[in-house]
């Protein structure tokens, strides 16, 4: 049960209050129709899986209903830091930070 | 009731003074029928130890009597069903953990006819040979089919209690609490870790398990700051329960420690006070916690030593020994020999003399133990065999001697004679394995140590702090200095920074200074190898014995992991608190291996078994989930509609009248709404109001068709698709104003629509103004279909009503009923129709006010089975019904509702256009007919080109929908077949699983009335 910061209510509010929507940072290519069958299935379907440290956007459901990012260790649980929709968080060499959230991850079904 | 007299000579291990117990509150009990006495303060286990039983189980697998082992959580034989009638039945109780109340009836969980004459015991040793190690997959998975046979059996014959067959007659409850700091267990040193960071002025939740605080001090004979312990606990306790800013449980087991220091605590409110709890409160408690910062001052279970028949009733642990006799004055036997690798198991023998019975022998395995507690045996005059080891007990239900033979150094073979002392207590301890279960739970691992002969805490990431005994810490006043400082770091990282208030640390006259070391004993041996010597057991729970272990490691299992699933060690609701090191310890010797190099098990939660009643809490029969109704459900009811659940919605499914059968019923439904004017309730459907100055180009990007040009009062049938291509959802929108939507979803997909719109708002689309609201509830709705539906609604409202003024995909506001109205000429039949939308408090008064004029038309209620007949007579698709999330719109034959020409790539357009999406022998939707027009086509039903194909068949679709139609009397079908909509008029077969061969032709799949003339009219 993780205790999570939300950015837009600068609160620490209970797991329950939230859901995980999946990796974050994966902005929907400007040009879908440019785009291969490969291009398009990669940008669908492949996530990274990493142990250790994860870029993931996540939604106050039962709160705010903002979507916001969440750095977190997927060994340890840790949550580095949140932050909004459209912010970057630099955690040293991390390429995952900067470009936006994602909408990518909520599909259909 | 007994006399005083009467009630002591039952109680024939009780002594005359001493304990923690209320002599003057006699308890009367039922075990296993039978009637036994005991007093206030005692436990169920103190209390059949005072009446002399000696046997109160019989083992999982060889069906051996067991007796208690233990004083406490860490028991593994002592499992009692409680109960008194068949809705308060618990099993899993530990004796050791029940406070005794009047009346209380028990029983043991197996054993038959008796646990004292066990027939399975005779089946137990002739059966030996067959009960190896991984038993469960050697012998009896052949036959293979023989396995649902035997597993009977095996079940009835082990089994550890039963489920009550009544409802729970007891309330259960949950509660929250966030606190600066959680302290684990009220011993001395989570004492001081509460008192510390409470002066500190942080927030404190202390929770322990037992009924009294004091841990340890419960049964020991120290003194702190010149104060008998418990006087010095009584203290600590006044002060903290004075104290505002400490809650303080009791009985109250930490049974998980979860991400972010949440921690669940299981509190038993009142399975202390009776069968039933007292109607005022609940009678167990969970309590979820945040924490700030977190002390675990668990403590340490003593190790017992693993040696021949140690499972006899009469071995017990040392401390266990000390702790019945200091806290409830019961000495459970008359002659004690003691076993030990270390120094703490003396005060057994010291508390065994003083009680005034027989001490037999102190037998040490260490060659030259001279600590202060040696030392004061020998001045005592107590008999002290040292450099030995007692290998084997000997009896039949109970110990009766002790066979005592001198050891090598390293405890590893028996050097001498045998000697064999007359006793029926033995008392072991091989030292003390700290409680790091909870620390493992969020993923930490513990460490062993060869200093502390024990695994403690691993490193974490939480702010967590450990004090005391869980550290391998065994010096008393080491313990409370621990207690001291972790309670001051945890208060500080909860950010009570005043550490000039760190109190002074207390001081004891536990006179532990003088200390021998440890020898670390895991497997007292032999003159027989563990495979042939009587049974040594590791775990008792599950009948796990070093052989066993031994044999595990020789048919090829190393990890600790493995060898822990193949023999069952640690498996059982003790999850092996008494006997896992030991294990672990035999597993590395048999791999030539380290302890540190074999590791430990994972803990996981619960720490303890819990009930499910405490983990549901209040959350059941109605509060186990929501329920939703429509404004209009007490008509409903009234009319005695049957309902279905739509999500937490409750639909009726139909209205039937008089015994009308289900099949009567729509059948009726759908010949009114189609010849006159039917009313469907479709209040469910979900509404979502969108506003904005970008709404209009918003709702291009999530829907496939085109909306630039809806003009305000007008209605669009949307879908709406995923990245993917593949439909997700439609509705009927309608444009309010320029800027202002009304969405429709479907009833099961509102939410998920909801969470669509915003995604994509707040993360691709930020610059868009657009704003949603779920109005779902804020409207009743109500459908009235049908040819007379015109003129019904003519009575009740001024609007002009003509098809030239309002037609078909228009929407109106006006007054209904004097009831402020949106009027929506849309159709889910195919007749002319009126969706009806209404504020929700105006829904019944409205509904009622359309029966009073509707009497005259024949106004008939539907439901949603007569609502799926007609729209499928019109090939409307529901999607989730007639699609899977494989089907995109062309697949569907929506295409007319794709718009390709919009400048924006809306979504699901690239995913549409991959290339397999447009293949043209993908599955499309089609309608069938059956070439006997009452032929059963059962939805899912698997289509074929070739009926006389050899089996495995060619599949090339299935039946998505399948209804009777009233108004075409007979059978009709939608299904997808592969390449469909270039093969109308063949016929498909349908090969049903019962032989049956249906035949049907494929058809458009619009039925009834394919030019729309109805609707429009």
């Amino acid at each position: 049960m993780f205790l999570i910061h939300c950015p837009y209510c600068a609160e620490h509010r209970e797991e329950d209050e939230f859901h995980a929507v999946g990796q974050a940072h994966l902005p929907r290519p400007p040009d879908p129709d440019a785009m291969t069958d490969e291009q398009w299935g990669d940008y669908l379907y492949f996530r990274k899986n990493p142990r250790g440290e994860h870029r993931e956007l996540w939604v106050h459901a039962a709160g705010c209903r903002k979507y916001f990012n969440v750095a977190r260790n997927t060994q340890t649980y840790e949550i580095y830091a949140t932050y909004k929709v459209g912010d970057t968080l630099d955690l040293g060499d991390d390429p995952q930070a900067g470009a936006t959230g994602s909408a990518l991850n909520r599909r259909s079904g | 009731m007994l006399n005083a007299h009467q009630l002591r000579l039952q109680q024939k291990n009780r002594l005359d003074s001493g304990g923690r117990i209320e002599r003057d509150k006699p308890l009367s009990f039922l075990f296993a029928d039978r009637r036994l006495m005991g007093y206030a303060g005692d436990t169920l286990a103190s209390a059949l130890l005072a009446n002399g039983v000696d046997v109160v189980g019989r083992s999982f697998k060889y069906s051996r009597a067991r007796g208690i082992m233990t004083a406490g959580v860490e028991e593994p034989n002592a499992i009692l069903q409680t109960g008194a009638t068949e809705s308060t039945q618990t099993p899993n109780i530990k004796a050791t953990e029940q406070s005794l109340y009047e009346g209380l009836v028990c029983r043991p969980v197996n054993g038959w006819p008796s646990v004292n004459t066990d027939v399975m015991s005779v089946l137990g040793r002739l059966g030996g040979a067959l009960m190896s190690p991984g038993f469960y997959y050697k012998t009896f998975m052949w036959p293979k089919s023989q396995w649902e046979t035997y597993e009977k059996f095996i079940r009835r014959a082990a089994g550890l209690g039963r489920s009550p067959t009544l409802p729970d007659a007891d309330r259960y409850d949950h509660m929250h609490h966030h606190v600066d700091v959680m302290v684990v267990g009220a011993g001395p040193a989570g004492l001081m870790a509460a008192l510390s960071a409470a002066r500190q002025g942080a927030r404190v939740l202390l929770a322990d398990e037992r009924s009294e605080a004091g841990g340890s001090l419960l049964f020991s004979r120290d003194s702190i700051e010149g104060k008998p312990a418990m006087e010095w606990v009584a203290d600590v306790v006044t002060e903290l329960d004075a104290s505002d800013s400490v809650t303080r449980l009791a009985r109250s087991t930490v049974t998980g420690y979860h991400d972010h220091n949440f921690l669940t605590i299981s509190e038993r409110r009142s399975d202390h006070l009776g069968d039933r709890a007292p109607a005022h409160m609940s009678r167990q408690r969970l309590h979820k916690v945040r924490a700030g910062s977190v002390v675990l001052a668990t403590g340490a279970h003593e190790r017992p030593l693993v040696f021949a028949n140690n499972d006899l009733p009469g071995c017990m642990l040392a401390s266990s020994v000390s702790h019945y006799i200091q806290r409830f004055a019961v000495v459970p036997g008359t002659q004690l020999v003691v076993m030990t690798s270390n120094d703490s198991a003396y005060q057994a023998a010291f508390d065994w003399v003083d009680a005034g019975r027989k001490l037999v022998a102190i037998v040490d395995t260490r060659r030259d133990p001279d600590g202060a507690v040696t030392q004061m045996a020998r001045q005592r005059g107590m008999t002290l065999i040292t450099g030995s080891a007692l290998i084997e007990a000997r009896g039949r239900h109970r110990v009766s001697g002790a066979v005592v033979s001198p050891i090598n150094a390293a405890a590893t073979f028996v050097t001498g004679e045998l000697r064999l002392l007359p006793c029926d207590t033995i008392a072991t301890s091989g030292g003390w394995s700290p409680v790091v279960h909870l620390s493992c739970h969020t993923g930490s691992r513990p460490v062993w140590s060869d200093e502390k002969l024990g695994f403690v805490p691993g490193s974490t990431s939480e702010a967590r702090f450990c004090a005391g005994a869980i550290n391998g810490t065994l010096s008393l006043d080491q313990c409370l200095a621990e207690g001291v400082h972790a309670g001051s770091e945890a208060a500080t990282a909860a950010h009570h920074l005043s550490s000039d208030r760190i109190m002074k640390i207390p001081a004891s006259a536990s006179g532990q200074e003088d200390v021998c070391a440890a020898m670390p004993v895991f497997l007292v041996p032999h003159t027989l190898p563990s495979s042939r010597a009587p049974k040594q057991f590791v775990d008792m729970q599950n009948d796990v014995t070093a052989a066993g272990i031994q044999m595990s490691t020789q048919e090829g299992f190393e990890s600790i992991e493995h060898v822990k699933r193949y023999t069952a060690l640690g498996f059982g609701t003790d999850q092996g608190k008494t006997g896992n090191v030991n294990g672990m310890a035999i597993v590395a010797h048999a791999l030539g291996k380290t302890l540190a190099e074999t590791g430990t098990t994972v803990f996981r939660p619960n720490y303890t078994p819990v009930s499910f009643g405490v983990v549901a809490g209040a959350s059941t029969d109605l509060l186990f989930d929501p329920q939703r109704f429509t404004p209009m459900h007490a008509w409903h009811l009234q009319r005695g509609a049957v309902f279905e659940n739509v999500g937490q919605w409750k639909r009726p499914l139909y209205f039937p009248q008089g015994d009308e059968s289900m099949a009567q019923a729509i059948v009726r439904e759908q010949l009114a709404t189609r010849n006159g004017v039917g009313i469907l309730d479709a209040s469910t459907l979900g509404k979502i109001d969108i506003q904005g100055r970008d709404a209009r180009e918003f709702l291009g990007r999530v829907y496939t068709n085109a909306w630039a040009k809806l003009a305000p009062g007008r209605c669009r049938y949307g879908l709406m698709c995923g990245e993917d291509g593949m439909i997700m959802d439609d509705g009927v929108t309608s444009c309010l104003a320029q800027n202002h939507f009304l969405m429709t979803t479907t009833t099961g997909g509102a939410a998920h629509v909801l969470s669509w719109l915003e995604i994509y708002q707040q993360t691709e689309w930020p610059e868009l103004e657009v704003f949603f609201n779920s109005v779902t509830d804020h409207w009743a709705t109500m459908s009235i279909a049908g040819p007379d539906s015109r003129n019904l609604l003519a009575t009740l409202t001024d609007l002009d009503l003509s098809a030239e003024s309002f037609g078909f995909m228009d929407w109106r506001e006006a007054t209904v009923a004097g009831i402020p109205a949106r009027i929506f000429r849309i159709s889910f039949t195919g007749d002319l129709s009126y969706e009806i939308n209404v504020p929700a408090h105006y829904g019944l008064a409205l509904w009622e006010a359309l029966f009073e004029a509707g009497a005259a038309f024949g106004l008939t209620p539907y439901g949603t089975e007569t609502m799926h007949v007609l729209r499928a007579e019109k090939g409307f698709i529901i999607v989730g019904q007639d699609t899977d999330g494989s089907m995109t719109p062309y697949d569907m034959n929506h295409g007319w509702a794709v718009a390709n020409n919009k400048e924006f790539s809306f979504i699901g357009k690239r995913g549409m256009n991959r290339s397999d999406c447009l293949r043209t022998d993908r599955k499309q939707l089609v309608g069938l007919m059956t070439t006997d027009p009452s032929a059963l086509l059962p939805e899912g039903a698997q289509a074929v080109r070739d009926p006389a194909e050899p089996i495995p068949m060619t599949m090339v679709g299935h039946v998505t929908s399948s209804y009777h139609s009233a108004f075409l009397g007979r059978r009709i079908a939608m299904a997808v077949i592969k390449d469909g909509l270039q093969r109308m008029g063949e016929k498909v077969y349908f090969p049903l699983a019962g032989g049956e061969l249906v035949e049907a032709v494929i058809c458009d799949p619009v039925f009834v009335d394919p030019q729309g003339i109805r609707q429009k009219a």
